[in-house]
């Protein structure tokens, strides 16, 4: 049964981050929102695996507050 | 001409029992003359079953109720004699399209396969079905079979005993009693029978309101189910548009939850909302204007005793799915066999358990389907709304996203996998004709398969021998010899074969497989036949 990675696994994070920036740059909070649920729906068809997906749901869910 | 549903169909005649010495008592009673009542006792009295019908109105019922039956209802329809008419009538369609906006975003088939003998889902308007079912019974009692139709019968009290059931019945001449061996509760979403009884239950209720709109017009929309989301002429909401006969079209605009009820059903209103989205130059007439809103809930169980519930007496959905009537329409197909082998004694008590757990499990299908489409449809958060317009957005370009597309999972029938009823499965036949499955169609000739099963036990073989006249305890088994040539198209061979080169099928009278193996043994079939009566 497949699990989900938590240990690093991009090539170059800084790269990624930029892009993800870079995504977002100049657009309205609801015009981000839209982009990101477009995103979660593309990314999560791609991972498939249902597991995979509640336990990314359940580690979104517990990240811990700053506050 | 007056119409259908202004014309009393079975008037109010006063009956010997309101004048007999002592109260009488029948088998079977059932309440409620619509769909689901009228299916039951057309049911029963073709298994010979003496039934009484009471219904406090006293013809069809008008305006906006179910309009979308579905293929396993048709089949339903034809083993009971109303499938011609149906679907004689009804309008034939299959596809359905989902705007958002002002774009189509996705297109659905829903029988893209062929070799069945009845469409995915005909429209028909239910007062045409309830007319059709009245019409069977008066046919039914032509040929003498017991059916007493009473109308403006109102059921005032009801008192379940050991073994019967005693009703309190009102009439515009008088109260009277009856008693019934059983009592069938057919009777409706807001089920007097369930409130007299303190069965009363409370679901999860959808904050919103829909305007429904029966409109008469030329239009050259196609036959087609439309479905909007968030159109230019209904912002932030819903629509969906569907034919049905006699240029009838169905309008449903979500109003959202805080609305003025009275405003919003005066015709001026109504109609200024129909030109926005029909456009001015339609020409069209109201033929039913009304605002419902709705649950998602069932009765913990549908079998009290002698009182057994079936239909929207005993669970309820949303609109979206078309699950209300069609899932009605099953409940009965479910229990009148079983009813009959329990009056005959060939069956025990017992066997009537099964069907609150076959068809529990298909309204908790329903129910969470209905609930889905309807968060779907009408989003409860910003987040939900969120991912249901990028659902949208997507379902354009990319083909992942058109099956997260929800504007109504529309009715299937259920397949009761964990039925204490089904017996083995030689798991190497297709799938789709496992123990629990309703009967897959495939064309035979001039005919169809379906048309040849239903109504009692049936044994299938296909290639393979064996001996006719098969018996179990007083239940015979019919044999129905069929080999794969029967089918030139080569789907009873997909369906009922897969690789096998042969097979046998024990189908119960609602056409249900209870089980089947790749050769014949006749003592796991007689084992077979008494789980699947409950007697083991």
């Amino acid at each position: 049964m497949a699990t989900l990675k938590t240990h690093p696994n991009f090539d170059r994070p800084d790269d990624f981050y930029a892009d993800l920036l870079a995504l977002h740059e100049g657009r309205t909070r609801e015009d981000s929102e839209r982009i990101n649920a477009r995103l979660i729906l593309l990314l999560a068809n791609h991972i498939g695996d249902r597991t995979v997906l509640k336990e990314a749901m359940e580690a979104a869910a517990a990240a811990p507050a700053s506050d | 001409m007056a119409r259908i549903f202004d014309q009393p169909l079975y008037p109010y005649e006063r009956h010997t029992d309101q004048d007999a010495a002592a109260c009488v008592r029948h088998p079977v009673i059932v309440v409620g003359a619509g769909p689901v009542g009228l299916a039951a006792a057309i049911d029963l009295a073709m298994h010979g079953v003496p039934v009484v019908v009471l219904d406090e109105n006293d013809r069809v019922s008008f305006g906006s109720r179910a309009i979308c039956f579905s293929k396993r209802s048709l089949e339903i329809a034809d083993r009971l004699g109303c499938g011609d008419p149906m679907v004689g009538k009804g309008v034939t369609w299959s596809t359905g399209k989902v705007f958002f906006d002002r774009r189509k975003v996705y297109e659905f088939d829903l029988l893209p396969e062929k070799g069945h003998k009845r469409p995915a889902f005909i429209n028909l308007q239910q007062y045409y079905l309830e007319l059709y079912l009245v019409e069977r019974i008066r046919a039914l009692q032509a040929e003498g079979r017991p059916i007493s139709l009473r109308g403006k019968n109102r059921i005032a009290g009801v008192e379940p005993l050991a073994d019967h059931v005693r009703l309190d019945v009102e009439t515009p001449d008088g109260s009277y009693t009856l008693e019934a061996g059983w009592l069938i509760a057919c009777d409706g979403a807001a089920s007097p029978i369930r409130s007299l009884m303190g069965l009363d239950f409370v679901g999860r209720v959808f904050e919103d309101n829909f305007l429904i709109a029966d409109v008469v017009m030329e239009a050259g929309f196609p036959t087609e189910r439309w479905f909007w989301f968030d159109p230019p002429f209904n912002r932030g909401q819903s629509a969906l548009l569907h034919k049905q006969p006699d240029n009838v079209w169905r309008i449903d605009l979500q109003l959202g939850w805080n609305i003025d009820r009275e405003r919003e059903t005066k015709p001026e209103n109504v109609i200024l909302r129909l030109k926005a989205m029909l456009g001015d130059e339609v020409r069209f007439e109201l033929e039913w204007v009304s605002i419902y809103s709705f649950q998602c809930c069932r009765m913990e169980r549908f079998r009290h005793g002698r009182v057994i519930f079936a239909g929207d007496a005993a669970h309820q959905v949303s609109p979206f799915g078309a699950r209300g009537a069609n899932s009605g329409v099953q409940d009965t197909d479910n229990l009148i066999w079983k009813l009959k082998l329990v009056l005959d004694g060939l069956a025990p008590d017992r066997l009537l358990d099964s069907y609150d757990i076959e068809r529990i499990q298909a309204a908790d299908e329903n129910i969470l389907n209905s609930a889905r489409s309807t968060d779907f449809i009408t989003p409860k958060s910003e987040a939900s709304r969120t991912f249901r317009n990028a659902v949208l957005d997507l379902a354009e370009r990319c083909a992942f996203a058109r099956p997260l597309v929800n504007s109504g999972r529309l009715s299937v029938p259920c397949i009761h996998d964990m039925s204490p009823l089904n017996g083995p499965d030689a798991g190497s036949l297709p799938a789709r004709t496992r123990p629990g499955a309703p009967a897959v169609d495939a064309p035979l000739g001039d005919g169809w398969l379906l048309d040849r099963l239903g109504g009692r036990f049936q044994l299938l073989t296909i290639d393979r021998q064996a001996p006719a006249g098969l018996e179990v305890d007083g239940i015979a088994i019919e044999q129905l010899v069929l080999s794969p040539e029967d089918d030139a198209s080569g789907a009873l061979r997909e369906r009922y074969l897969g690789s096998a080169d042969g097979a046998v099928y024990l189908i119960r009278p609602d056409q249900h497989i209870a089980a089947r193996w790749e050769e014949f043994n006749e003592a796991e079939i007689c084992a077979a036949l008494r789980k699947a009566t409950a007697r083991k």
